[in-house]
């Protein structure tokens, strides 16, 4: 069976494994199983990411993406932000365990001194402890709303990324009581991105693996193409090379070659986590 | 009191953890553990490498300029370029009378007429007694096609709905006439300012409905942008928000903002541009034009639009799609 394949209109969107694989949590659905000791994937240094950021300027690159791992572990993580928001703006990506008050008046030292924006995402998956600590372990739920807080007291009113693994998330009400807990801590206008949940990884044990007919099949190209993929408009860097998309960095065969230049081709759709972004319309970005 | 789970999801949690972190000096591959080095080497195996050549040929495909079979126009000495009406009669009759007080000899559109607005229709013969040349925006394309909604893109429900009642209002309240003629503006124009080209569209050259911000649109972007595009500046609106980034290669960017609603600065006036040959090269003016917005909002009020909507307008900031504002702007804006 052949898979349809899926061309890049252009490389807008640049993300990095800076954290690696290496994460302070081991939450029981991470579609990348990362954990403290998981280096499938080690941190980026600041060298390697300069010298994508480089040959991403002379491609036009829009926007640049840090994610883990916790990027915050990675011990070059602010200068590496320093250093892409010098050529455009950047999101982070993070668990929201390493961020104090003295990190984040740093972050937002950075934010203020460049044109570009810097944005951030914090994982959390329940409106409470009950709901969260199960899956992103015992004690998390209280520490990432203080990394909430620390973020939003700085003036970085965070994104808050929830998953479909926290039950009804995605509803009007799911979403309320996400907005009502945001708006108890003082967060005015709240942000929130739900994600569904993709079953490779740590998901797979926890909530079970794709079936067989959940693939996308060649012929099947949806009215406007594949422009809805994030993969038509983004590629990820980790320590060892470019990789179609930030999902499938635990897929050697996604990895499609050393420099961004090597990337600029079409890539099958052949994995089963390409079916869950078809069909749930996922983007990674915010 | 400190939360404790219950115990066999604690359990249950624990053992999936504990599988987690026991894969020291092992690789997660799909679903299977490996050794790192397996890993690694079938990572090594996979993909392109291309020699340091055809690299330097793919990068300068992707950036190479496209032909636009768009015609030219002009030259001018003087333009005036504007975009965002949002129905908003008052601003534009305000803007006309302005623009030729300021010597424009062409005055533009670059799209979204209706929208937030009332009375759609007294946008139309204003357009027509200045001689206004305009293009389509995603409003006009959405309307032309008779599509459900503005095609703005929103995912906020609040925001949704507020887009709904926009677009509903002015899908119903406008003629079949005036949504024919939008569908019939074209999606870009090209004019000449003294010796400068400049590309006129309503999101980005690439997509209608692509917002330029000024914090999400970074140098280097601008510039593969305008190689791709062959001209010397770009002109847009759809964001809402006005700025000019003059680039280190000597060109233009430039989003004119709108003249339907304030910028989300606390003014109640609005923004349009005046571009002129100057120097040799391109003079780039944003002009803020305060208009009956007192006018406005009781014609808003006269045809239930929404309360949110008038005041906006009466306060100088949005009180809907704010969605779409990146890190920066939304930082800047006070809800």
């Amino acid at each position: 069976m052949n898979a349809p394949q899926v061309a890049l209109n252009s490389l807008d969107t640049l993300w990095f494994q800076v954290g690696g694989t290496v994460c302070n949590l081991a939450c029981t659905h991470c579609f990348v199983s990362c954990s403290p000791t998981n280096h499938t994937h080690e941190v980026l240094s600041l060298a390697e990411v300069a010298r994508y950021l480089d040959e991403a300027a002379r491609l036009g690159v829009r926007e640049y993406y840090f994610t883990g791992g916790e990027p915050f572990l990675n011990p070059e993580m602010e200068a590496i932000l320093a250093a892409a928001l010098a050529v455009g703006p950047a999101t982070v990506l993070t668990n929201g365990l390493l961020l104090d008050p003295s990190r984040c008046a740093r972050l937002k030292t950075l934010a203020d001194a460049s044109d570009y924006s810097l944005d951030f995402r914090v994982s959390l998956d329940g409106w409470d402890a009950a709901s969260n600590d199960p899956i992103r372990g015992a004690g998390t739920f209280e520490k990432i709303l203080a990394g909430i807080r620390n973020l939003y007291q700085a003036g970085l009113n965070p994104v808050i990324t929830v998953t479909e693994v926290c039950e009804g998330a995605a509803t009007d009400s799911g979403k309320e009581r996400f907005f009502a807990l945001l708006r108890s801590m003082g967060i005015e206008r709240p942000r929130l991105k739900i994600l569904p949940v993709f079953r490779i990884g740590a998901e797979a044990e926890r909530g079970g693996a794709y079936e067989s007919w959940q693939r996308l099949r060649e012929g099947e190209v949806p009215d406007g193409g594949w422009d809805h993929l994030q993969c038509s408009s983004c590629r990820m860097v980790t320590d060892q090379g470019v990789w179609v998309c930030p999902i499938l960095v635990n897929e050697p065969e996604a990895k499609m070659g050393e420099t961004l230049a090597d990337t600029l081709g079409a890539f099958p759709l052949e994995h089963p986590a390409c079916w869950t972004c078809h069909a749930y319309g996922v983007s990674c970005r915010t | 009191m400190s939360y404790r789970p219950p115990k066999d999801l604690d359990e249950q949690a624990r053992q999936a953890r504990a599988k987690l972190t026991a894969h020291r000096g092992m690789a997660t591959w799909g679903e299977k553990l490996v050794p790192i080095g397996a890993f690694r080497r079938a990572a090594a195996e996979t993909g392109l490498a291309l020699s340091p050549e055809q690299r330097e040929a793919a990068v300068r495909f992707r950036t190479a300029g496209l032909d636009d079979p768009t015609p030219v126009e002009g030259p001018y000495a003087r333009v005036a370029v504007f975009g965002g009406v949002y129905n908003n009669h008052f601003a534009l009759l305000e803007l006309l009378e302005d623009a030729v007080r300021r010597g424009a000899e062409a005055i533009y559109c670059l799209g979204d007429l209706g929208g937030f607005g009332p009375s759609p229709e007294k946008v139309r013969p204003l357009l027509a007694q200045g001689g206004v040349l305009a293009i389509q925006g995603n409003y006009e394309e959405s309307l032309a096609a008779g599509r459900e909604d503005c095609n703005c893109g929103y995912t906020d429900p609040r925001d949704n709905h507020f887009a709904e009642i926009s677009y509903g209002y002015t899908e119903r309240s406008c003629s079949a006439d005036f949504k024919a003629w939008m569908g019939a503006l074209p999606r870009r124009r090209r004019v000449r300012v003294g010796n400068r080209e400049l590309l006129l569209v309503h999101g980005s050259p690439r997509r209608i409905n692509e917002f330029l911000f000024q914090s999400t649109s970074p140098v280097p972007f601008l510039e593969v942008l305008l190689d791709q595009n062959r001209c010397d500046g770009i002109l847009c609106t759809h964001s809402g928000l006005h700025w000019h980034r003059r680039l280190p290669s000597g060109r233009d960017v430039v989003n004119v903002g709108v003249i339907g609603r304030p910028a989300n600065d606390g003014n109640t006036h609005v923004w349009y541009a005046m571009l002129e040959a100057r120097d040799g090269g391109l003079g780039v003016e944003l002009v803020p034009l305060p208009y009956d917005h007192l006018g406005l909002a009781a014609e808003m009020r006269t045809e239930g639009l929404p309360e949110e909507f008038v005041e906006t307008i009466l306060t100088g900031w949005w009180t809907t799609c704010l969605e779409i504002l990146p890190a920066r702007e939304r930082a800047a804006s006070r809800f």
